[in-house]
């Protein structure tokens, strides 16, 4: 009676996952992009300004830039990723690279990170839809696959 | 609030600089410098890579370093080929990038961002053999940050090697706001410092060099001083004060501190790195925050003092003492300092792009230093590092006396004249 119990409430939360999985794509809910953008100012300018500048440009070779950026605009899960890992790879951005580490920012709360990152994907010359809570929050708590 | 207002501020002012200069330099006068009355200053070349430091030998064979290679090729060789002062690359060799260059005793030295290498010169300081160099120096350090080897050479064999601190303050995790410093730093075994090694001895590995000079966080601009007969070298203070700990120092604060330090080494100089920052208005040394300090408490007394200390982050790149008569009494043997132009001011505007004097006697500062040539920018004020047009980095002194200094943004070398009118 008990396992049954579990059996089908584990299947519930499995169907109710698997919904929200096939919905997210489909159509992204943010409450309001305007303000999540005003925000994700007030946040940039604390935590980012310093080293990807006034006008999002980085520091040529240390800093990258966010204007313009592939990964800023076309890879949402990978800047989510960067914002709360940090990044110390020696990897090539737009086919340049950058010496100086990025710092981890995962004591931003999930809000906070939806919030900057829809403020840098419009801004500095940047068009791109909003970053939402939960994208972020699929990130950093990835449901475990059994 | 206040950082709303800061920034409005920071505007405002760079606003009311542009209306008052009409925006920009000159750029139709002295290559677009503003320099001291009597000099006069042209463009000697462009577009040489991303020029990083020169060197030129005494029969005008100039040697440029790029940080990248441009169409396979770092080392750029240069001749001034008419006796208009413009220089022509007549050559050029090398695929890896770098930043250091020397010429001493018929050798051509290079520094890649791994290894150090020599080149033998003929008799016109022509390199023989561009593409069989000896390595000299090899498997040095290099993790991202703070990777370039500035070198040096003094008159008795050795050559030193600036080896970079991996690192923004020696802390558990890097750049992370409030995490601690490790003590001992780990770093300081392999990197922060100067290494010396022998000049003429291939396939040195850090076990053939000694740690000359430690506690040093990063050195791109050094020189010999002959008169001294040593090492001089300028610091690249540590970042984010402000930043990583805002419960101790405020925006203007982290931008201004720690001073940009110029210090003389000897052989087991320790300058204090991450222990310790210079805080240049209070001329002391503090505390770092990583390792407990709070602004207010003083560093170890046991660390070196620097010779002269200037305002934060504005990157010294290049160091030069003038042995020339071309210029003034007043520049003989005094030196010359690249400032590449700061990234870790903001919300302030971003300062330096400019080159300064410092003069000397008896291998002393003897008093305040002065912008030499400003301008580089191309801006009065730059809000966003990019914004700079050029960006200086390495300095030489022509056989005739004449200063170069390169820019690493359009590889640009500028050549600066004294021609007293």
């Amino acid at each position: 009676m008990k396992k049954n119990i579990v059996i089908t409430a584990s299947m519930s939360l499995g169907f109710l996952y698997i919904i929200a999985q096939t919905q997210k794509p489909a159509k992204k809910t943010t409450d309001n992009p305007a303000a999540s953008i005003e925000r994700g100012q007030a946040v940039y300018q604390k935590e980012c300004l310093s080293c990807h500048q006034m006008d999002g440009g980085g520091v040529p070779h240390m800093n990258p830039p966010l204007a313009g950026s592939t990964d800023v605009l076309k890879d949402e899960k990978k800047i989510i990723g960067i914002v709360l890992n940090g990044m110390t790879d020696r990897l090539p951005l737009d086919d340049e690279y950058y010496s100086n580490n990025m710092a981890s920012h995962s004591y931003l709360t999930n809000q906070q990170i939806a919030d900057v990152l829809t403020y840098v994907r419009n801004s500095f010359g940047n068009k791109a839809d909003a970053v939402t809570v939960a994208e972020v929050k699929a990130v950093r708590t990835p449901k475990k696959s059994k | 609030m206040n950082k709303k207002l800061l920034l409005s501020i920071t505007f405002s002012i760079a606003t009311i600089f542009c209306i008052a200069n009409g925006g920009d330099f000159d750029s139709t006068i002295n290559a677009g410098l503003k320099l001291p009355n009597g000099f006069v200053a042209i463009k000697a070349a462009e577009n040489v890579g991303q020029a990083r430091h020169i060197a030129v030998s005494s029969n005008g064979i100039f040697y440029v370093k790029s940080a990248k290679a441009i169409n396979g090729k770092s080392t750029f060789v240069l001749k001034d080929l008419d006796g208009s002062g413009k220089l022509t690359v007549i050559n050029s060799f090398d695929n890896q990038g770098g930043t250091g260059v020397a010429i001493k005793n018929g050798y051509l030295y290079t520094s890649s961002n791994d290894d150090v290498f020599r080149y033998k010169l003929n008799d016109k300081n022509e390199v023989i053999n561009p593409d069989a160099p000896e390595k000299i120096i090899t498997g040095l350090i290099n993790r991202r940050e703070h990777n370039t080897k500035s070198i040096a050479l003094d008159n008795v064999g050795n050559i030193y090697v600036n080896i970079g601190a991996y690192s923004n303050a020696c802390q558990e995790h890097d750049r992370v706001k409030g995490s601690k410093g490790m003590k001992p730093c780990p770093i300081l075994d392999s990197a922060g410092g100067i290494w010396m090694f022998k000049a003429d001895k291939q396939n040195q590995t850090y076990a053939d060099g000694i740690r000359y000079a430690t506690g040093l966080r990063n050195i791109v601009g050094l020189d010999w001083n002959q008169e001294t007969n040593s090492l001089f070298v300028m610091q690249h203070g540590r970042d984010q004060l402000f930043q990583n700990w805002p419960e101790y120092f405020d925006s203007t604060e982290g931008a201004e501190l720690p001073g940009e330090c110029l210090y003389e080494l000897h052989n087991g100089s320790n300058c204090g790195w991450p222990y310790i920052y210079y805080n240049q208005k209070l001329h002391k040394k503090m505390l770092a925050p990583e390792f407990g300090g709070d602004g207010k408490i003083e560093g170890g007394k046991e660390y070196q003092d620097p010779l002269i200390a200037f305002p934060g982050h504005l990157a010294p790149n290049g160091l030069l003492f003038y042995t020339g008569n071309q210029f003034p009494e007043k520049y003989k043997n005094g030196a010359f300092i690249a400032f590449h132009g700061s990234w870790n001011r903001a919300p302030l505007p971003q300062a330096g792009y400019f080159v300064v004097f410092v003069p000397f006697k008896n291998g002393k500062p003897t008093g305040d230093w002065e912008v030499f040539a400003d301008g580089f920018s191309g801006k009065e004020v730059v809000i966003s590092t990019r914004g700079a047009a050029h960006r200086p980095c390495g300095l030489a002194q022509g056989p005739d006396g004449s200063l170069y200094v390169t820019d690493d943004s359009k590889g640009t070398i500028y050549k600066i004249s004294y021609t007293g009118k």
